[in-house]
This record gives C-alpha cells, structure tokens and sequence, in this order.
C-alpha cells in the first residue's frame, strides 16, 4: 500500500523511475557502500501506522495524559513564561508558508524576509537599540553570544555575572564560555546580589583590566528591578568593558528601555512575545545592540537588512553574511544555523497587535497583578514575599517561617490544581525555603483568591 | 550522454507570484488604533509610585498602531509573498519534506503547547515518555547508547559535539595537549565553526580525484594532538567514503573521537549504523530528516546521540524510565546545558509522530525513493546541455544527492547559476539550493528530491530547468534580469555590507535617510 507521505511509493512510479535509471532493483543505487557497512541487525521499529485516525490516538493518548497550565493554575515563571498568545498569531504561524520553507531567493521569499525586518524594528523600539540580529536558540545563548562577542570587543578575558541569575542560563552561559583548562576560554566571575535589596552593587562589581563584559538582568532571575543598571554602565564605560543587559521584551511598554540606561548589547528572551510555553520549546534569545560598525561586526548571527533591486523596489537580504560561520568557517565570529525563526513571525505578529498601548497597558496590569498577588499571599501566616516594591511580574515567596518545605507545599498545591512557584531552595540556599511565583496578565482575582485559599489549607 | 529533454516548453504552467506591495506594517500605523487589548489589571496601582522613576520608560516605544483585521491581512499578504514549499522546493542538503498536518495539530493541543518545562515530572508523564521513546528509537538507528534533544539545531548539536569532547578530555586531564579537530572541506561549515568555538584548532582535509579526502592525508595529521574526527557521510555531492571505518580506526587508534553528522541520512535510513561504522556519537535533524517542519530557520532539534563512554558527559536534564515513572535527572559529569531546558521537545513529538507512521518499513522505502529519485534526476539532468555534475571520474550511483555544475553553460553564456535560480523562480519553482562555502565546484546546483516531491514534480523541475537554459541561450538579458514574475525583482546587494546603508531595524533607516 502508498504511504500518505510519499507519492512515488506506488508500484508504478516506482517501476518508471527504475526503467529510466537502467536498473532492475533499487538495491544496484546503493553500490557504492561496502557491504560490510551496511547494519545487519534490524532497526527496532515497528511498521508505519499508515492510518492517520489511529496515529492521531496513539500520539494524542500521550500528549494528553499530561497536566498542562490552562486545566491546572500556574504560577511557573523562572526563564519561561505564560502569557496570553492571540488568536493571530497561531493562525499565522500556522501557514504552511512560514511554517515550511527553508531558504528561498530575496524575491521569492520577499514575504518572510519583511516579517522578519518587522520582528527586528518592532523590537528595536522595544528596546530602544537600532542594530538587531536574527535570533539565536534562547536567552542563555544569547547571553553567551554577547559575552564571546564582548570578549572579541574588547579583547580581554573575564566576564561578571550576578550570583542571581537563573542556573539554567548561567550553565549555558558557562558552556559558551569554555573550560579553565584550556581551550582559550573566557573566566565567568560571579558577584553576590544585596541581601536586603535582590540587586548587584557597583561596588562589588570589581571591575578590573580584564573584565570584558558586565552581565545584568532587570528585572532578574528573582523578580527584582535592578536599581542601579545606569550606574553600573557608567562605570564599566570607565573601564572599558562592555555592559551586556538582559531583559524581559513585554516590561518594555513600562520599565525604561534599555538603550536608555546605558546597556552596549542588549539580549533577552523572545517567548513572551506570543509564542506558547512548549514545555520549553518556545524559547528564543535576541541581541540588539546600537548601530555601530564596532558591534556590528561581531554579530555572530544573520540579520536581515533593508535593501533595494536593482529596479529601486523595497527589499531585503543578509546584512554581513559573510562574517558568519556560513561565510567563513572557523573564522567566522562564533557559530550560526538553524534557529527559531519562526517565532520571529509569531513575535511580530504579537507587537504589531498589542502596539504602544497594549504594551503600556500590558506592562502596567502585569505589575498591578503581581504586586496584589503578592499582597494576598504575604496575608498567609509564615509567608514572607521577599523584596514586596521592587518586582515586575515575579516575587520570591518564602516558606521557611512555616516549617514546610517548598517541595511539600508545591505538592500540596497541586491537590489543589496549582502549579506553585518554581522552588529556589536547592539553587538559591541563602534563601531559605523559598518560591519564585510568576503572575502575569492572565491571572485573575479569582485565581488568586483560589491560591491564598489553597495555601491556607496546605500549611493549616 | 545524449538523453533529450521532453518538449519541456508545452507543459509549463503559468505563474505569477502574488503582488501586494505591501507596505511594512510600521508603515500602517493609524494614531490610536489596536489590535489587541489586555485584561484591566486586578486592581489599579500607580506604576509610578510602584517603582522609581528612573527605572519607567519616558517615551512610548514608536511600534504601529494597527486593528486586529489590518495585522492578520499584513501577515497573511507576507504568507503569499513567499513561496517556499508552495512551489517545488528540492533543496539540497537540507531535504524538504511534507510536514503532516496532523502533528501540528497534536503539537497544538493544551497537553504540549502550555507545559511548563519546571512542572513536576509526574505531571508530565506523557511528554517525558514521548521523549524517552523517541530516544529509544534513534538508539536503534544508530547504535547509540543514549540521546538528547536539547540541542537547538544541527550546527547546536555539532557544538554539543565540540563542548563535550572538551568536557570528556578535561576529565582525562588531556585538554592542554588535545587541540585539533579535524573536519573534511565537504563537511557543514558548523562543524569546524562550532569546533574552533569550543576553542580548538581545526584541520580540513581537501576532497580529493575520487570526491572525499585521502586516507593518507587524514594519517598524515592525526596525532596526540588530535581531538576529534567531524564528518558528513555520503557528502553534500552525494559520495560516499568507502574507507570511512579505516579513518574511524585511525583517529581512534590517536585516542580521538568519531562525530558523525548525519545531515545526508536521509538517503541511508535504514542501512547504515553510527555506532557499527565505529562512530563514537552522531546527531540527527528532526526538523528534516524526521519529517518537522524548519520555520524558516527553526525551531529545530539537532538529536545528539553517543556511546556509553560519552554518556556522563552529554547535557543535562535527560529522561530515563524507572519503575515509578518516567523522570528528568541531571548529569552529574556533564556539560551543563547547550540551551535552555530539554530542547524543543514539541518538535520531538512530532518527530515521534512521524517516525510512528514511517516505521521501520517506511524509512527504508522512503530512503530507496529518495536515492531512486535523484538518480533519476540525475540522469535527466545531464542530459540537459550545459549541465556536469562534480566528480565526473566517479561514476557509481549517487547517494541521496547530486552536486551539479553550469560551468559550461556559464563559460557558453556568461549567465550564472544564480541567474538560473532566479529564472526558475519565475515559473513557480523555490530557489534551489547551490553549494556550503567554500565552493569546490563552480557554478554548483545541489538539487534533492527526497520522498515528498512526486514524480511529475521532479520531472516539472527538471522541464522548468531545460526551459530556463535554453531561455538563456535564445536571449541571455531575459534570465541575466530575472526574475520578471516574482514579487520584486534581484537585490542589488551592495548596501548590505555597508554601515552607511544596511539598516536591520526601521529606526535605523529612517535615521540613514535623514527622516528620524
């Protein structure tokens, strides 16, 4: 029987494309790999499901034996949020032409090419920065990227990162950055945060005649606003080292952008612009700098650039293509490939929607919604939000005053439909049993009634 | 050979890309509009008096204005505007293949889509077992002992590749001394950029008469300096190295490790074993091989498979079974994280998906039409005047892929492969793929057919390709000025490596033009 997927899976295509080549079975193609190449053990799969009706309720008994964020209420934030994605979005994403293709010409694919000038200049308004390359995997790699390229900047070999930030993040940073043991690699130094205010201090920074790069985050992995983001460039520029600035895209309608405190390269997260959690597949990481030939050419990214045909119409093409791996190799800035360009649509498509206001009034219903969140839970006895002024969209909650665990709690609220807070104990000891919750725009009085309740209970 | 084309001329179709001139949508903006509006929050706070007010924005972010209609009819404008899989797409070495409506839609639902990556694992039984069987299935295609997901592409799982030979020489105290890896001229130009990332010194071995790098000049490199071996096999020319288990022998007899990136599995599905070839780790891209759509450029999954021994070293989280469940545990050894979380895990659903409705028979079929369709190809092709193929002196049949040239028929009219490509476009037919830097074969052409181009669609290809060189002999100017039926017409791509003139943002146009 035809495979669905395959149209020359017919006897009869097959018989004519044997004639034409001149062979009797398609075993005589294979000639050139020795025999003793090819596996004499079986493969261990089944045979093809050519049904569609009973792959669909193979894969779908799967998919739906898991407890997702929309059945159950969820409070998971730390690198990886749930947000509201608009009808728009999904059904652009979905169209076979962005969802398929793979490398056209700047003609044949003007449509794509111009989504993607779109994400970069909605973005680059975002952030307050003029030069954005195309995405890289994820934030973590992002941030990677931007300390190697602030190392090749600035030709030195230590970069500062803050002990708060997301272990996650911090171990991709620190396979970006290499091994001490060789292998050229570049020293990441961490600096305590302030106890009392969740923030970095200029003064602990250290900076020396070696530090390439300051790592930043505002608002950072534990919820806070960093205060002192403006200072902190000050005095890195005195020092000849780069401040690399790490923020939340959709804080941007609210918090100061981050060309406007001072920031050389900015890097961030794409999933919160209208792209699902994806049990983590929805991730992206962006960099943007100012437009300036010195960053510009460290990008080790594609980035797609305003152009004009030679009959004067508006197009677009590869801006320094040829600095990247696929021009140059080894000598080309850093590595490039495949990506999550598709989320770029998804990403201008969700600016494009929301606009100036919507980010505004995104910004600021975030922040009212998680401040009374915080509000309500620092109502239960033994709860204590940590930093209760200072957070955007996610607050350390900590446990350690009711004698639970974290672990226990969460498990405890799940009896409950809850996904509580992302358990900071294990990474973050110095902060007791300790939560970070996360509540954006889709939380509801009552969603956070029903968790203060569930709390009550859990810890009665 | 002296195979005639059929009268290609009579069968074209017609086509006209579809024109909008559509503005940016920075250009529609009208003072005012939405497009979308969020939920009031729960209760008002004055985010000034919430936070300093240094740290609030002082100028609203000059993004467009633009109803909710207005935005889905840009967006669906710019779909149309680009063709992709629309037309025909044989592009090489990256194998296009249909994507099954079906596992977007699974990829869709609730149960995938709003996961949180740091729910508790037994909330997601479901997709960590989806994870784990998946991995199960590429042990058996490989002989592998054990994959990850994470890794976010293939060039990512070429770097996986790199950070955890450093990762495995750094527990043997031999990284100061092990600083080269070697790559071939024909293999992906990750390989030696993710390498030289890591932060070793690359050798490349130059193809040789045959069409692959000599075991001679492989021995005449490896030595206690060499780290690890980084190969394609068969190539993006579709030849495979026969001596391929001798240099596996030869860098392991040094002490250095075998990478096999299977970027060309496609033609080999079924028949050939990493780990039997005597590989130490391999790496497979779902979002071709495995049926998931690319997204343009992702999200993909470059799978990262190695033996037992490189086990403790790979990323973590990884999925194992145990009698309570399925859970995620970190690698105490390992090399931390290449990304974020265990990867594009949707997109291994959907790889599971489609590998459940191949299986094991349809892998192997899928493999023999795909070789069965470029050797057809090829065929047809050189039959065309004007068209060679790379390596000529080897003439056994071709793996997967041909790499082709129009050197002659440049040197006959001056027009170039890219010429012809945008000439082809022109009749509904993507832009093929030419060649990875650097270019061994002038004017190349890398055409792959794969299992999801039916038979009159290889062959509307190949008609469209007659049509276009012999459109070029009887009047050079009208393929030299194409394409004439696309959207726009040819860049002009001297701005796009000047600082004066490239603008990746729209703010940084308007201030080049003298207009922000």
């Amino acid at each position: 029987m035809a495979h669905p997927y395959m149209p020359n899976s017919t006897a009869e295509a097959k018989a004519r494309m044997l004639a034409y080549v001149g062979v009797d079975d398609v075993e005589e193609l294979f000639e050139q790999i020795p025999a003793d190449h090819v596996s004499r053990s079986g493969n261990g799969l089944a045979p093809g499901i050519r049904s569609e009706a009973t792959l669909r309720r193979r894969v779908r008994t799967l998919v739906d034996r898991n407890d997702d964020c929309v059945g159950n209420l969820s409070f998971l934030g730390a690198g990886t949020w749930q947000h509201h994605v608009p009808a728009v979005v999904d059904e652009i994403v979905g169209r076979s032409e962005f969802l398929t293709p793979v490398w056209g010409t700047p003609s044949s694919d003007l449509g794509r090419n111009q989504a993607w000038f779109e994400y970069a200049s909605m973005l680059g308004e975002l952030l307050g920065m003029d030069f954005v390359g195309l995405p890289v995997y994820s934030w973590g790699a992002a941030a990677g990227n931007a300390l190697r390229m602030a190392a090749r900047l600035t030709g030195r070999g230590e970069v500062v990162v803050p002990a708060s930030i997301s272990p996650e993040r911090l171990a991709v940073i620190r396979t970006y950055c290499g091994l001490a043991e060789g292998n050229q690699p570049i020293a990441v130094r961490l600096v305590d945060v302030d106890p009392a205010t969740g923030c970095v201090d200029v003064s602990a920074l250290a900076l020396d005649a070696d530090t390439a790069a300051v790592y930043l985050e505002t608002p950072n992995h534990l919820g806070v606003v960093e205060t002192a983001t403006a200072e902190i460039a000050a005095a890195c520029r005195a020092n000849g080292t780069e401040t690399v600035l790490g923020v939340d895209p959709v804080s941007l309608g609210l918090l100061a952008a981050p060309g406007d405190l001072g920031a050389d390269i900015v890097v961030g997260s794409t999933q919160p612009l209208g792209v699902h959690l994806h049990a983590g597949g929805g991730v992206g990481g962006f960099i943007a700098t100012r437009d300036e030939e010195r960053y510009a050419r460290e990008y080790p990214t594609l980035q797609v650039s305003l152009a004009e045909t030679v009959r004067g119409e508006r197009t677009f093409g590869m801006a320094l293509f040829h600095q990247t791996s696929y021009g140059s190799r080894e000598d080309g800035n850093d590595w490039t490939g495949n990506s999550v360009y598709l989320w770029t649509v998804a990403n201008a498509v969700y600016m494009a929607l929301l606009g100036p206001e919507g980010f505004a009034e995104l910004g600021r219903t975030i922040l009212s919604n998680a401040r009374y969140a915080a509000g309500r839970v620092a109502e239960v006895d033994g709860v204590e939000v940590r930093w209760p002024d200072s957070f955007f969209k996610e607050f350390v909650v900590d446990l350690t005053a009711t004698g639970r665990t974290v672990a226990e709690v969460n498990a405890g609220l799940r009896e409950h439909g809850i996904f509580g807070g992302k358990d900071l104990s294990a990474d973050f000891p110095w902060l007791g049993q300790s939560a970070l919750f996360c509540v954006t725009e889709i939380h509801t009085a009552d969603d956070i009634d029903h968790l203060v309740q569930a709390l009550k209970e859990v810890l009665s | 050979m002296t195979e005639t084309t059929p009268s290609a001329a009579a069968r074209l179709r017609r086509y006209q890309a579809p024109v909008w001139d559509e503005p940016l949508i920075m250009e529609m903006s009208g003072a005012g509009r939405r497009g979308n509006v969020p939920p009031e929050p729960i209760e008002a706070l004055d985010p000034a008096a919430a936070l300093p007010a240094g740290l609030l924005r002082a100028v609203a972010p000059a993004l467009p204005e633009v109803a909710e209609p207005d935005v889905l009819r840009h967006y669906l404008h710019l779909s149309q505007e680009t063709m992709g899989m629309v037309g025909i797409s044989l592009f090489g070495t990256c194998t296009m293949k249909y994507n099954p409506r079906l596992n977007e839609q699974l990829a869709a639902r609730d149960g995938l889509a709003e996961i949180h990556p740091d729910q508790d694992d037994s909330t997601i039984q479901g997709l960590l077992e989806a994870v784990h069987r998946f991995d199960l299935m590429l042990r058996g295609l490989s002989g592998m002992d054990r994959f990850v997901f994470q890794p976010g592409g293939g060039a990512a799982a070429a770097f996986t590749h790199a950070a955890v030979t450093r990762a495995y020489f750094a527990d043997r105290g031999e990284l100061g001394t092990r600083r080269e890896i070697i790559t071939t001229a024909q293999a992906h130009p990750c390989n030696p950029a993710t390498a030289s990332a890591a932060g070793f010194d690359i050798i490349t071995l130059p193809v040789e008469a045959d069409g692959y790098p000599s075991l001679d000049a492989l021995k005449a490199v490896v030595s206690e300096r060499t780290a690890a071996l980084m190969m394609n096999n068969p190539d993006d020319m579709g030849i495979y190295n026969p001596h391929v288990k001798e240099w596996v022998r030869t860098v392991h007899e040094v002490g250095g490790l075998c990478f096999y990136d299977h970027a060309n599995f496609n033609g080999v599905m079924g028949r050939l074993r990493a780990a039997e070839l005597g590989f130490d780790a391999c790496m497979f891209m779902l979002h071709k091989t495995f049926g998931v759509p690319k997204g343009g450029g992702g999200p993909a999954v470059g799978a990262y498979g190695c033996t037992a021994e490189l086990a403790p070293y790979l990323p973590g989280p990884l999925v194992e079974e145990t009698p309570d469940g399925f859970v995620r545990r970190e690698n105490e050894r390992g090399v931390g994280r290449v990304r974020e979380y265990l990867g594009n895990v949707n997109q291994v659903v959907k790889a599971y998906s489609w590998l459940l409705a191949m299986g094991g028979d349809g892998i192997k079929e899928a493999a023999d039409l795909s070789v069965l369709a470029n050797n057809y190809m090829e065929k047809r092709l050189l039959g065309l005047r004007g068209v060679t193929k790379s390596v000529p002196e080897a003439t056994q049949h071709r793996l997967e892929m041909t790499r082709f040239s129009l050197e002659e028929y440049t040197a006959e009219t001056g027009l170039t492969a890219a010429d012809v490509q945008n000439r082809m476009t022109d009749h509904g037919i993507d832009a093929f793929w030419m060649s990875h830097e650097p270019w061994i074969v002038p004017e190349p052409f890398t055409p792959e057919a794969g299992e999801t181009w039916s038979l009159e669609d290889i062959d509307y290809w190949i008609d469209v390709m007659a049509h276009v060189l012999e459109e070029g002999r009887a009047d050079p100017e009208l393929v030299r000025t194409s394409p004439h039926h696309q959207v726009v017409g040819q860049i002009d791509g001297s701005s796009l490596d000047d600082p004066d003139r490239w603008a990746t943002t729209w703010r940084a146009h308007l201030r080049k033009q003298g207009r922000a």
